[in-house]
């Protein structure tokens, strides 16, 4: 029998704002342990919350980014549970009003793992969501052997949860949203989306069920992924957990299941036998906020997007859909190509420096596109000297070596080693002329047929020019000589 | 005058002495630390007191200030930097607050000094004081009586002249009714008027701050101090504060005043009623316009208030926990536990009863039933006040249905207690202001119980309360009249 999977994310993602939601609080990963807090974020009592704002207007750019539709009126409710991380005793939340509503992430293509983006099952699909609200983070606690300890510097930091539609139907589509959403995240610069620190998290509702029926299986949800490809491992490993489980005839409980990253595979954690009640109530202790006002700033914010940076890149600089791809993955990337790209003459071949050597070049010194050594326009510097024939291709090379190690611009690199080309073909006649005379043996074989020979000839005004010489025009000036 | 006599004067006339220079506030502050050692072993006012820190506060006072020097007293529901607050709960056991409340900011750069905190009824669910954790509080009037509440400590100690003027909160008449009690002037100011940012939240859309003092001028002079916008609050008013005693001292001509005739009710002292109705004739005489208005959802009052104000609580009341502060049971076997035990020992049987009905009134399938229908009448009893303003400027009543009562007596039944809110509650639930000002007195087997006449205005009137209050008052002789206690003990 076929089964199939349907899969629904709920995922978090902390704002980065300069301060926390309701307090002036930084906000901080890696801080030592509630060096972060005050009265409000460590709810003490008399406390209480004042809104920032940029918290609401980065919710809204969200929205916006993923064409949702804004609520008129931002509502903040109270949701009731008693946990330790919970200064309160209650999470600023909202219920039934909810920022953003509907919406859709764009998946593509290159944002499939790479082992399976040869064999994407619905190329250009879009996953629509039901959903982002706004909310406050929790704290963190660490547990130790005998007691635990609770870091409240997270507390209060802007938390976003978006939740997905159940239309994922593979491990490698949920692999492609998250890509894909961490990407247009990236893009508004509303979080840096990292979720080994915590910035993305993703809780995953996954069911299984025969292909001929059409009744959902039970939902199954999985916590405590850590990164994409976790997310993508903890999906495959429920399938199939889950599917063996049907075909052996057991039926599937909703229950909730924990990730063993190590291990590889998920655990039990609880199973929902009672559904908690949450006790939501407006919170009385924040004004509703009409979003109007907050609409224009956001829409101005709107940045380009991955999918249009794209298909301009394609049209504009006549790079390969897959190069622009590759390119516009990267924010920063996309910046670098763009601002070395502008004027040249050749982006196309920019494009390829970045792709190829430059990317190269960054990774094995550790470096990122932001503290990258070339600057832009030098590498087009780099790219013009090439295209003009002022130096050889594999001068290019040395040159783009130079430039990474002692970020030095091309033309002071060429005039500094004297290693610009001679293109001058009366200057190169006079060399083939010396080299015909030297060596006799030679031109008479190549006259004779001997087509190899005029490599050496060739090879032989090289070394005289002491490797200046334009070895196309050589080559030329070479053969018109012995020929005519 | 004697020294020992300087904290039965009002802030305006203790001030004129700061300022004349014939006492400093160091002499002011050493003549209360007498006056209050004197009567506390009789009343019971305060929870906590910090004259070292008032002491040296003193040294630096500014009496040129709006209240340069005045010593004032603050409700242990309030946070002051460096001192306990309780919130007269065994929860809070032991803390202390490390900052202080917008309204202790503001007080303080007006020269005000916060030297002590007040008794109260636990996390201000009461209307007695009884329900402190700490103490009982007594009414100076008749030690055997209760203050009222939940404000009682501030109450009884202005009232017993251990205080100059006193802050005090009120959710449902916790200023107004022990003003009442005790001979006072007190005053609810309208919601969003005073920052509730440091005040340890009863029920957050109903909470406000507000003074207890002998004079209105006095309440005057507090409110312009503390009133005013708090970015910290975000439910606090835009409006810029006036000067509040700006019009003290106008006449009533013109002012139209409002007899609700649902306030007409059964069940009211007949000494109430008669100081109430001669207060009405008087403002009468001084001018006013008395006109009949009608506030159709009186009735609901107490039941919206408490489905709203129990709700509100049982979620502001959850951060009580013993995790990170207060009062935390021994040795629990789990979290569950931990929970468990520490807010049954640490929080009073009221406290409990008022946190099961609000849990109860937001539970899922009784949510839309008891809150969202709460809320509805909430709407329509604003509307009666929208109304009724229409055709007055402010509207008259009792304070309460009735003077003092004896310690004790109503500790068994809740429900008598929470009927006696019947005026005042519906102010908190329509975000209107309310003072209450000295009216008679109550004569029961020989004790004099004070009488207080209720005014309310719309919201953002408090200059016109309190220019019919002063009014009224400065016609009277009833805010002469000093309490047994406060005569006692020279
Ligand atoms: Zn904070």
């Amino acid at each position: 029998m076929n089964y199939v999977a349907t899969i629904g994310l709920e995922v978090h993602v902390q704002l980065k704002t300069r301060s926390k939601m309701f307090c002036a609080c930084a906000v901080e990963f890696g801080a030592a342990p509630n060096t972060r807090t005050c009265p409000i974020c460590l709810g003490l009592p008399g406390a209480l919350p004042a809104m920032n704002h940029e918290a609401l207007r980065m919710t809204v750019l969200t929205g916006l980014m993923l064409d949702c539709d804004i609520a008129p009126v931002c509502k903040f409710d109270r949701k009731n549970y008693f946990y330790p991380d919970m200064p309160k005793n209650y999470q600023i939340s909202q219920y039934d009003m909810p920022l953003c509503e509907n919406g859709a992430v764009p998946l593509h293509d290159l944002a499939y793992p790479k082992d399976a983006q040869k064999n994407i099952g619905t190329p250009d699909k879009e996953v629509h969501l039901v959903r982002i609200h706004l909310e406050e983070d929790v704290a963190k606690s660490f547990h130790f052997e005998t007691s635990t300890g609770i870091d409240f510097n997270r507390a209060g930091t802007p938390l976003m949860e978006i939740v997905t539609q159940p239309e994922i139907s593979s491990p490698e589509e949920a692999f492609a949203f998250l890509t894909s959403l961490k990407q247009i995240l990236i893009y508004g610069e509303v979080s840096d989306a990292d979720m080994e620190k915590g910035q993305l998290r993703c809780d995953c509702n996954v069911s299984v069920r025969p292909q001929s029926q059409s009744e959902l299986g039970a939902k199954i949800e999985i916590k405590n992924m850590n990164s994409i490809s976790g997310v993508r491992r903890a999906l495959a490993f429920e399938i199939q957990r889950q599917t063996v489980a049907l075909g052996n005839g057991e039926k599937l409980q909703q229950e909730t299941r924990g990730w063993d990253d190590a291990a590889g595979e998920t655990f039990l954690m609880r199973t929902k036998e009672s559904a908690h009640d949450y006790r939501y109530f407006p919170d009385p202790d924040l004004m509703p906020v009409k979003t109007e006002g907050l609409l224009p700033e956001a829409r101005a914010r709107v940045p380009e997007l991955p999918k249009a940076k794209r298909a301009r890149f394609v049209g504009q600089y006549q790079v390969t859909p897959y190069d622009a791809g590759v390119l516009a993955d990267d924010v920063e990337l996309a910046r670098y190509f763009e601002a070395a790209a502008k004027g040249s003459k050749k982006p196309k071949n920019v494009a390829n420096w970045i792709l190829n050597d430059l990317q190269s070049a960054l990774s094995s010194a550790g470096k990122t596109i932001n503290d990258c050594p070339i600057p832009p326009d030098a590498l087009d510097e780099l790219v013009n000297l090439i295209d003009s024939g002022k130096i050889s291709g594999k001068q290019g090379k040395e040159v783009f070596g130079e430039m990474f190690s002692t970020g030095k611009r091309a033309g002071a690199i060429v005039k500094d080693k004297a290693i610009e080309q001679v293109s001058d073909s009366g200057a190169i006649e006079k060399l083939v002329n010396e080299v015909i005379a030297a060596n006799p043996k030679p031109a008479a074989d190549f006259k004779a047929g001997n087509a190899a020979s005029l490599n050496f000839l060739k090879g032989q005004v090289m070394k005289l020019s002491k490797g200046k010489a334009n070895p196309q025009l050589a080559g030329e000036i070479l053969e018109k000589k012995l020929k005519g | 005058m004697s020294r020992s006599d300087l904290p039965a004067l009002t802030i305006a006339d203790l001030q004129s002495l700061l300022r004349r220079k014939e006492v400093s506030p160091r002499q002011v502050l050493e003549s209360l630390r007498a006056r209050i050692e004197s009567v506390e072993p009789k009343i019971d006012a305060y929870v906590s007191i910090d004259f070292e820190a008032a002491l040296k506060e003193a040294e630096t006072a500014d009496v040129n200030l709006p209240l340069g020097g005045v010593p004032i007293a603050i409700k242990d529901i309030i946070n002051v930097a460096g001192q306990p607050c309780t919130c007269g709960s065994k929860i809070l056991a032991g803390y202390r607050s490390p900052y202080d409340a917008t309204v202790i900011e503001k007080l303080r750069a007006a020269g005000a000094i916060p030297f002590g905190k007040t008794n109260m009824d636990e996390f201000a669910m009461g209307s007695s004081t009884e329900n402190s954790s700490v103490k009982v509080t007594r009414n100076p009037w008749d030690v055997s009586r209760v203050p009222g509440g939940s404000s009682g400590g501030s109450a009884a100690a202005v009232a017993a002249g251990a205080a100059f003027g006193a802050l005090g909160t009120d959710t449902g008449g916790s200023i107004r009714q022990p003003a009442s009690l005790s001979g006072l002037v007190g005053l609810k100011p309208s919601y969003g008027r005073v920052s509730r940012f440091g005040v340890i939240a009863f029920a957050s859309s109903l909470d406000q701050v507000g003074p207890l003092t002998k004079t209105v001028r006095d309440a005057a002079m507090i409110m312009s101090a503390m009133a005013g916008p708090d970015r910290h609050d975000s439910t606090s008013l835009p409006d810029p504060v006036p000067d509040y005693t700006k019009n003290l001292g106008r006449d009533l001509k013109g002012v139209r005043l409002g007899v609700p005739k649902e306030y007409r009710v059964e069940g009211i002292d007949p000494q109430v009623s008669a100081a109430v109705n001669a207060a009405i004739k008087q403002l009468e005489s001084l001018g006013a316009e008395i006109v009949d208005v009608t506030l159709p959802h009186t009735d609901y009052g107490i039941a919206v208030y408490y489905f709203i104000a129990t709700a509100e609580a049982s979620a502001n009341l959850a951060r009580f926990d013993g995790v990170r502060y207060g009062y935390r049971a021994k040795d629990p076997k789990d979290l569950l536990d931990h929970y468990g035990r520490t807010r049954e020992e640490g929080f009073g049987e009221e406290v409990k009863r008022r946190i099961i009905l609000g849990t109860y009134v937001l539970s899922s399938g009784y949510y839309d039933a008891f809150y969202v229908r709460a809320q509805k009448v909430r709407q329509l009893i604003r509307q009666d006040f929208v109304k009724a303003f229409e055709k007055c400027d402010a509207i008259v009543s009792p304070t309460t249905p009735e003077p003092a009562f004896k310690l004790g007596e109503r500790t068994t039944n809740p429900l008598a207690m929470y009927l006696a809110d019947i005026f005042t509650n519906t102010a908190n639930l329509a975000g209107i202001c309310g003072i209450s000002v000295p009216c008679g007195f109550a004569k029961e087997n020989g004790s004099q119980l004070p009488i207080g006449l209720q005014i309310l205005g719309k919201s953002l009137d408090e200059t016109r309360i309190l220019q019919i209050a002063h009014a009224y008052e400065q016609s009277t002789d009833w805010h002469k009249a000093r309490s047994p206690i406060a005569l006692d003990s020279k």
